[in-house]
């Protein structure tokens, strides 16, 4: 984004976390509030990021191996004559997808409580932020109508 | 989307004799209908196209992550404010024309056949974009924040319960009905985003919504959510009846608050989201009537049936993306019970219609005209069940989306005129309610 841009920018996705990452302003006369919620974003992007990242990069991995192994039990070559990679149907993935969903269960659940408590605090810190805007602005207004 | 929801709009006529109303209301229900069926199909058949188009893309993306240039830049922009005034640091001046160089593809990528949007789209997506809320493109975000087609469809269901209601049709009440569970619809669904963004992100079928791509802040969304729903349910509690309002609140608290969280938790979260579709027509019947009778719980049970086969074959071919987004559904982890339970529920609407005759919600001419779509989607449903594979799963959840409109057409048609049941002395109204007589073809 460019250098003089006064808002946050937001990307293409990442390719490992499919997440979109946003680039933070932080103007000069950022108030504590407006600070912490900035941090709180960060922090939850991070966050975020970190665990989808390693959680993608762990299923595509185990998905290779399941494929290696199926296809090394069936006698199949990991490559047909053209070249292309040999694929297994949706029925034989169906185990490892049952599978790899009820091994991940409790990362899930864990990820679950934190995901909603960044959230929360999150749009929570936007609200306080908003209001105190909003009263400064109306402070603001007063006192030109005034003047 | 714009035209098929104003026509929608358009069912609300002025003041004209009833008979009209009804043969209006019928033939705008079916061009409503016909416009869902095909409206959904081509929808769902673009979204599968892309789909593919997307997995055909190369795997290789020479863009390097993102994410590490984006910590460089961080720091590198505290550091600045820091020191001295602003000198661009000079990553961001070679991306500011990367962006140009982008922006120019993308307008030359616009003025292309609309068959190739989706390179044009993806384009647009791998751009960098300032989170800046703009104006004109507010509505096209909350619609898609609201799920306004979803929300159409709900609505529909409200309004059909309503009118299959044994009562004379009134305007105002049905209006506010179907204003108030629209609302209400739009606020759950705008919470339902709310909470999904980072599992939204990874999975195909909802990378493109208006949080995910930051095209709305969390805060407003929830506000527009409070500002839908909190008039909704007070136009439902006061401007129809309380229990119709009461029935609204549940709903969006059970989408909300048990349906989304329990969708990574346990696959019980089917059964409970069946019974959030099948409350509308409950609420529309409410609405008419004041109570929550058989037919009220009639209606509701054969939308609670219908969801089984419409969600479990839409769900057969997504168990990738649910087993890797962490989804808890009966197609990854119970696969046999998740066909059983499509076939189960739908015999058991053959079942419902059968019922609906007998506790005078219809005449019995319903069972038997619909009789040939039932069996035709247990037909359908069976095979699901026996084949198990991408191409009857597919051919069943498409089924299911003409399906429904079609059984409450049939229903609707077939419905038991209040006359014969004043004649019986089984309306307790009885003969004052001559003001909008219905007479059925």
């Amino acid at each position: 984004p460019p250098a003089h841009s006064r808002s946050d920018w937001i990307g293409p996705p990442d390719p490992h976390s499919n997440l979109r990452p946003v680039i933070f302003y932080a103007p000069p006369g950022e108030s504590a509030l407006e600070r912490r919620l900035r941090e709180a974003r960060q922090e939850a992007q991070a966050s975020n990021q970190r665990f989808w990242a390693r959680h993608n990069r762990a299923f595509r991995q185990e998905k290779e191996e399941f494929i290696y192994s199926r296809l090394k039990a069936k006698g199949v070559e990991m490559r047909d004559e053209s070249g292309h990679k040999a694929t297994l149907n949706a029925e034989e993935m169906a185990d490892f997808y049952k599978d790899f969903l009820s091994k991940n269960l409790k990362k899930h659940l864990q990820y679950n409580r934190d995901w909603y408590k960044h959230n929360f605090r999150i749009t929570f810190l936007m609200g306080q932020v908003a209001l105190v805007r909003a009263l400064r602005w109306l402070r603001w207004r007063k006192k030109n109508v005034e003047q | 989307a714009g035209l098929f929801v104003w026509r929608l709009r358009n069912t609300g006529v002025p003041q004209i004799p009833c008979q009209f109303v009804h043969f209006y209301h019928v033939a705008n229900n079916r061009l409503i209908t016909f416009q869902y069926f095909n409206f959904l199909k081509r929808m769902y058949v673009t979204q599968c196209n892309k789909d593919l188009r997307q997995r055909a893309k190369p795997k290789v993306d020479s863009i390097v992550s993102p994410f590490h240039e984006l910590q460089q830049l961080d720091q590198e922009k505290k550091i600045v404010h820091k020191n001295s005034p602003v000198s661009p640091v000079h990553q961001s001046g070679s991306e500011t024309s990367s962006i140009n160089e982008l922006r120019e593809t993308k307008s030359a990528a616009r003025t292309e056949d609309s068959t190739i949007h989706v390179g044009a789209e993806s384009k647009e997506d791998r751009q960098w974009k300032e989170m800046k809320l703009r104006l004109d493109d507010l509505p096209g975000i909350l619609a898609r924040l609201s799920k306004i087609k979803l929300t159409a469809l709900v609505v529909s269901t409200t309004s059909a319960g309503f009118a299959m209601a044994p009562v004379p049709f009134e305007l105002t009440c049905f209006l506010l009905a179907s204003i108030g569970t629209g609302l209400a619809s739009c606020a759950a669904n705008s919470i339902n985003q709310f909470f999904e963004v980072p599992f939204d992100s990874n999975m195909n079928r909802t990378k493109n919504r208006p949080l995910v791509r930051g095209q709305i802040s969390p805060l407003l969304a929830v506000c527009f959510a409070a500002s839908c729903g909190i008039p909704g349910i007070a136009l439902l509690t006061l401007g129809v009846n309380p229990l119709t309002g009461a029935l609204g609140a549940f709903n969006i608290f059970l989408y909300t608050c048990c349906y989304t969280p329990l969708k990574r938790m346990s696959i019980a979260n089917t059964w409970v989201g069946a019974v959030v579709g099948a409350i509308p027509p409950m609420m529309g019947w409410t609405a008419a009537t004041g109570s929550l009778d058989a037919g009220a719980l009639l209606l509701g049970g054969i939308l609670y049936s219908w969801q089984f086969p419409h969600f479990n074959a839409l769900s057969w071919g997504l168990r990738e993306d649910y087993s890797r987004g962490g989804y808890c559904m009966m197609s990854v982890t119970h696969p046999g019970l998740c066909r059983r339970v499509a076939l189960r529920h739908c015999l058991a609407l053959i079942g419902l219609s059968v019922v609906a005759p007998v506790l005078d919600v219809t005449t019995w001419t319903f069972p038997i005209v619909s009789l040939p779509i039932n069996l035709y989607i247990s037909y359908l449903g069976f095979r699901f069940y026996r084949d198990a594979d991408r191409s009857s799963s597919r051919k069943l959840f498409f089924c299911s989306l003409w399906h429904l409109p079609m059984l409450l057409l049939v229903m609707f048609t077939c419905k038991k005129s209040i006359l014969e049941k004043e004649d019986k002395g089984d309306l307790p109204g009885g003969s004052h309610q001559t003001a909008m007589e219905i007479r059925l073809p």
